[in-house]
């Protein structure tokens, strides 16, 4: 039998793949087996979830073109980026990009909420924090829904809030 | 701790000790961990990776946990002893290839190993020989919990731990367990059974042996999943997956072994003649025959070999393993010559 990938080596591997549900059968060649090896461990049929935000995205084609090249302020990547490379740029790239990332998320884990472990740390943070990500949560819902005034509200609360933590660093 | 005297060692994973470890080689635990404020590695640049490396570096020597860990850099390593990390599984091949910024810390035991700037900031795993999840857990949990104080961790409340792929949010926690299935590959039943288990949220991969072969009759399981679920209930999840293929596995070695006991005998005995006595032998080869032998020593036809020295063959017959051994560079045929020598004589006793 001849490698399915490159048609030109004996097949010597034997695999049998499952990617979202999928099952299939793979017969291939040392070389060809030493790249997808490498693949799988990266891809993780993210790109076929990536595909489908397109079509997401494209329903929203405005709000997201503007969306689409806000930088994250702590790393620089754009949505776009991530689109690209299947990869996010730092943690606070979540939060930029929270109204791309929820859906996905969904989409992904069929959940967004972690019911996990807490850092330490971040425990006693978050305590504090929550009500930030809270009005976060609802910032984007007011933009979702078009409740601009509300949204203007919320961004208000947000700043200051984020204001008086900053405060407190120093 | 010197590469070197790992050749002496049998890795935790590999002991063939623990809960229904006839059927299930390994079980590990990997946890994603990124530091807040800092890019992950793919969008880092040179300096900050290095910034990250040195903080994460700074931050492991303050934890008791990792007291008795070497921290290797990869740029400071040579191939072949990079290779020989990855064949222990203590690396992915992905790590090993490419070296800027990148560490990877192993404990003496070789229970614990964590990658520096791999995928995410900080990946560690804990692997434990047999179907032991809960163990590789707790201590993973301890470890994770020693370091988040030493250093600040990327999280939300509500998606969890953020890692650069948006699959591994949440608990950053993926569990996998390795099976040997082969009564399920011989009696045809495996596609049955995968096809079962795809229709879950698991995945399914070969173990790759030679750092790329899909080693037969070897199946890893684990969770696709990472956020909703909590670290237990993903556990949970798995282990009910696992005891149901362990379940079948046990029936078909029963229907293989009452039925067709001729035929399985022989080619076990068959197997072990051709691992005793070949002269040349390849990686595929060695890989298939082993696991007829352990088959049959689980089965209870092999009397005289025991599955740790089966395991540990597994190993040692891997390419850098044997260079390691004859510490030099071998090509493939000479390679192949060493595989046969050694496994003769670890057969032939
Ligand atoms: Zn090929
Ligand atoms: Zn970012």
């Amino acid at each position: 039998m001849l490698c399915n990938i490159c048609n030109k080596n004996p097949a010597t591997v034997h695999l049998t793949e499952i990617i979202d549900g999928q099952m299939s059968e793979l017969h291939i060649c040392e070389d060809c087996a030493r790249k997808k090896s490498q693949a799988m461990e990266q891809q993780f049929g993210l790109s076929d979830l990536l595909a489908g935000m397109a079509d997401f995205d494209k329903t929203k084609s405005e709000a997201s073109a503007i969306g689409m090249s806000v930088k994250c302020p702590i790393c620089g990547l754009t949505y776009a980026d991530f689109k690209k490379i299947g990869r996010l740029g730092c943690g606070e790239c979540y939060n930029t990009f929270r109204k791309y990332l929820g859906p996905l998320l969904k989409r992904i884990h069929g959940s967004t909420q972690h019911t996990g472990k807490f850092p330490a740390k971040a425990a006693k943070v978050s305590r504090k924090r929550t009500g930030i990500q809270e009005l976060r949560i609802r910032l984007s819902k007011a933009i979702e829904s078009e409740a601009f005034e509300e949204a203007a509200k919320i961004r208000d609360q947000i700043k200051e809030l984020e204001n008086k933590e900053l405060k407190k660093k120093e | 701790m010197e590469i070197r005297n790992l050749l002496n060692h049998t890795s935790e994973w590999l002991k063939g000790s623990g809960p229904n470890s006839d059927i299930v080689i390994s079980s590990r635990i990997r946890l994603a961990r990124n530091l807040s404020n800092a890019s992950f590695p793919h969008w880092a640049s040179k300096k900050q990776g290095e910034e990250t490396l040195d903080k994460i570096k700074e931050g492991f020597s303050k934890v008791d946990y990792l007291k008795n860990t070497t921290f290797l850099e990869l740029a400071k390593m040579d191939s072949l002893d990079k290779q020989f990390l990855v064949e222990r599984h203590l690396m992915s091949l992905d790590h090993a290839q490419k070296t800027n910024s990148k560490a990877v810390v192993v404990d003496d035991e070789e229970i614990v190993s964590i990658m520096v700037n791999e995928e995410d900031h900080i990946r560690m795993q804990v692997m434990q020989s047999g179907f032991n999840l809960y163990e590789a857990w707790n201590i993973i949990n301890k470890i994770d919990e020693a370091i988040a104080e030493k250093l600040d961790f990327a999280f939300l409340s509500d998606w969890g731990y953020l890692t650069a792929c948006p699959t591994n949010a949440g608990t950053g926690m993926r569990g996998s367990v390795m099976l040997h299935l082969p009564a399920l590959v011989m009696s045809q039943a495996i596609d049955r059974v995968l096809a079962a288990i795809a229709k879950l949220s698991f995945t399914t991969r070969g173990l790759y042996g030679e750092g790329t072969q899909a080693m037969g009759n070897f199946f890893q399981i684990s969770n696709q999943i990472s956020l909703g679920p909590s670290e237990n209930e993903i556990i949970e999840s798995i282990n009910g997956l696992i005891r149901q293929i362990i379940e079948q596995e046990i029936q078909a070695r029963e229907v293989l072994s009452s039925k067709n006991s001729p035929l399985l005998e022989d080619r076990i005995n068959r197997s072990l003649g051709i691992l005793r006595s070949a002269r040349i032998i390849t990686s595929q080869e060695t890989t298939e025959l082993l696991s007829m032998v352990r088959l049959g020593s689980d089965l209870g036809m092999v009397k005289d070999i025991d599955r740790r020295r089966i395991n540990e063959l597994f190993i040692v017959t891997q390419p850098a393993h044997l260079q390691k051994i004859e510490d030099k560079k071998l090509s493939s045929q000479e390679r192949d010559i060493k595989r046969a020598q050694i496994i003769r004589e670890k057969l032939n006793i």
